[in-house]
């Protein structure tokens, strides 16, 4: 009884210190245009969305997907042309975006849950490599062009996206409520199934769990966050390119994930951050980018792999175990 | 106990049942032609050399194996080509042979997990966690039942060997399946844990039938009211203990004796 209640009082004191720092977060992200170069905060915003919405399927379910810019350079697409085509306002070009995304995951894990580990992964990137041969040969896309000078418009005909400091809170308020819904998901009843099934699949089938629908189900909702991020990137930037679906970005969400730490709700914020960071700090410098994320995902498999934020939890938890654990002794 | 029979304990019905079993591997026949009934209230016990098929068998009927060829029923409804999930929410439960528990769970979620399917409650992606707290009691209960309380708040890796056993069986029972399969309940345990799980065996086995792989033939004569004894993929035996015991065939497969 003791033991349950000093635990008890741990996990409402750490769980007291999270919310102050949710709270110093969203401070900081509300001041920080005034600080810094605005694009380059959205860049993050929606990188880091991208890489939570990747860490739902990956840390949560247990899921290696490789296609993941399939979700995130379709949405981008989907919405760009919608808006700069049909015309129509952002709102609803991102809404294409996310169902466009939702779609093609909903294609893409159909075919892929059905396998495990690294078949998984490389069915989603055949899937996805052939999703970027469409984009390069369909002409809605502009091939190597891409769909350029995309109107940011005005939000539900009000807000004009143009003023910079609109859109950074437009996109901040975007990031805000996807890495809610993120965290909703993951501690629902419905997370608490697809946690399950990563711990121990067989079991989670032999309690009566259909595990091939609930997997379809975490892959279309992290393909649909995923693509919120991409559609909010092309209203930002006003562009959709193939970039954003090859699968070199397939790879740079997996890198932020892990570099952030993996099945943790900050990791891949932090992750996203850092790489998005070091690519705007190296662009002007000359020095090879490709060489350096290379070298930082080399360190992070082999010094840590818990990543920045699983590390720091995991030294955190170790520590206050062992005061708790002399108190009791002394 | 009561001097009134209890209806269930001398009902004998067949709850599970197989027939013809089959299942080949390339050329290699892991099971081959096994007929088997399971009865209500009754443990079973399936016994035989290490390959016998035992092990095979189990996940045939579990389905998380598909037969080559043969039936299988369970409570009169033909199971054969049905997938392993839909079968066990038909009421069949099963154990493994390496403690299945999440082991990154509490105790306590590891029992909530099994109680959250019926009610839609393992679909609902946009309740906070605390919809499951009405959960909260009947696993409380079922962990009390099994001596667990005490470490409901603990992560399960975190429990012994002989304790991840129980939480398993705590979690089967969770799911209040018609028929109970233990794949080895016994492997690996100290002997003080040994009688713990007999005696959780018998008080499960009182509403439900319970099939069980064991080795330990000390716990299979003492618990079980069946024996079907397997080699080589086939039924040699089946009968009560001594019965089977006296089965001069089983004493060759038991001893590796040549006959005559």
């Amino acid at each position: 009884m003791a033991e349950t209640t000093l635990r008890n009082g741990r996990a409402r004191s750490s769980s007291r210190l999270e919310q102050g720092l949710v709270v110093l977060g969203i401070l900081a992200l509300l001041a920080a245009p005034f600080f810094v170069y605005p694009i380059l905060l959205m860049k993050m915003l929606c990188f880091a969305l991208f890489a939570c919405a990747f860490n739902l399927l990956l840390g949560y379910t247990g899921l290696l997907s490789f296609g993941h810019a399939t979700f995130f350079g379709g949405a981008a697409y989907f919405c760009a042309h919608a808006v700069k085509v049909w015309g129509w306002p952002p709102e609803a070009g991102i809404l294409l975006g996310v169902v466009g995304a939702a779609g093609l995951g909903l294609v893409m894990g159909f075919f892929a849950i059905r396998r495990q580990g690294i078949y998984f992964a490389m069915i989603t990137l055949a899937l996805a490599q052939m999703f970027y041969f469409f984009c390069v040969q369909a002409p809605f896309t502009h091939g190597e062009d891409g769909i350029q000078g995309v109107p940011r418009g005005f939000l539900f005909s009000l807000l004009d996206l143009n003023q910079p400091l609109n859109i950074y809170y437009f996109v901040l308020a975007v990031f805000l409520a996807g890495v809610f819904a993120i965290w909703r998901i993951v501690n629902s009843p419905f997370g608490m199934i697809l946690r399950s099934i990563r711990e121990n699949e067989n079991r989670a089938v032999s309690l009566g769990y259909s595990v091939a629908n609930y997997k379809l189900a975490a892959f279309v909702m992290s393909a649909a966050l995923s693509g919120l991020a991409g559609a909010v990137k092309a209203i930002v930037f006003q562009f959709a390119t193939l970039t954003d679906v090859t699968w070199q970005m397939s790879g740079e969400v997996i890198l932020m994930t892990l570099l952030g730490g993996i099945g943790t709700m900050v990791g891949p914020i932090v992750g996203a951050g850092l790489v998005v960071g070091l690519e705007n700090a190296l662009a002007t410098s000359g020095f090879p980018v490709m060489i350096a994320t290379g070298v930082i995902f080399m360190a992070c498999v082999l010094l840590f792999r818990r990543g920045i934020v699983g590390e720091i939890q995991a030294r955190w938890n170790a520590r206050r175990e062992s005061r708790s654990g002399n108190k009791a002794h002394g | 106990m009561a001097d009134v029979p209890d209806m269930d304990s001398i009902d004998l019905r067949v709850v599970l049942s197989a027939r013809g079993l089959r299942r080949d591997f390339g050329g290699f026949v892991a099971v081959n032609d096994v007929d088997l009934d399971v009865h209500h209230a009754r443990i079973h016990a399936l016994i035989g050399p290490n390959g016998a098929g035992k092990t095979t068998v189990f996940n045939l009927l579990t389905k998380f194996l598909e037969p080559t060829s043969g039936r299988i029923e369970l409570l009169g409804h033909d199971i054969t080509r049905m997938p392993p999930a839909a079968v066990a929410r038909m009421g069949l439960a099963r154990s493994f042979q390496i403690s299945a528990i999440f082991p990154h769970l509490t105790v306590l979620d590891n029992v909530r997990v099994a109680l959250q399917r019926p009610g839609g409650l393992s679909t609902q992606f946009w309740r906070p966690l605390s919809a499951l707290d009405r959960l909260t009691p009947r696993a409380d209960e079922l962990l009390d039942a099994v001596g667990l309380t005490d470490v409901r708040n603990k992560l399960a890796v975190d429990l012994s060997y002989g304790r991840k056993r129980v939480l398993e069986i705590a979690t089967t029972l969770a799911l209040d399946p018609k028929v109970l399969l233990l794949d080895e309940p016994m492997a690996g345990m100290g002997h003080e844990d040994v009688g713990t799980i007999s005696d959780l065996i018998r008080s499960v086995a009182r509403g439900r039938a319970v099939l069980m792989v064991e080795h330990n033939l000390s716990v299979v004569a003492d618990l079980s009211d069946w024996i079907t004894v397997m080699q080589r993929g086939k039924v040699l035996a089946t009968g009560d203990y001594p019965t089977v015991a006296a089965d001069e065939r089983v004493k060759v497969a038991y001893m590796g004796m040549e006959e005559g």
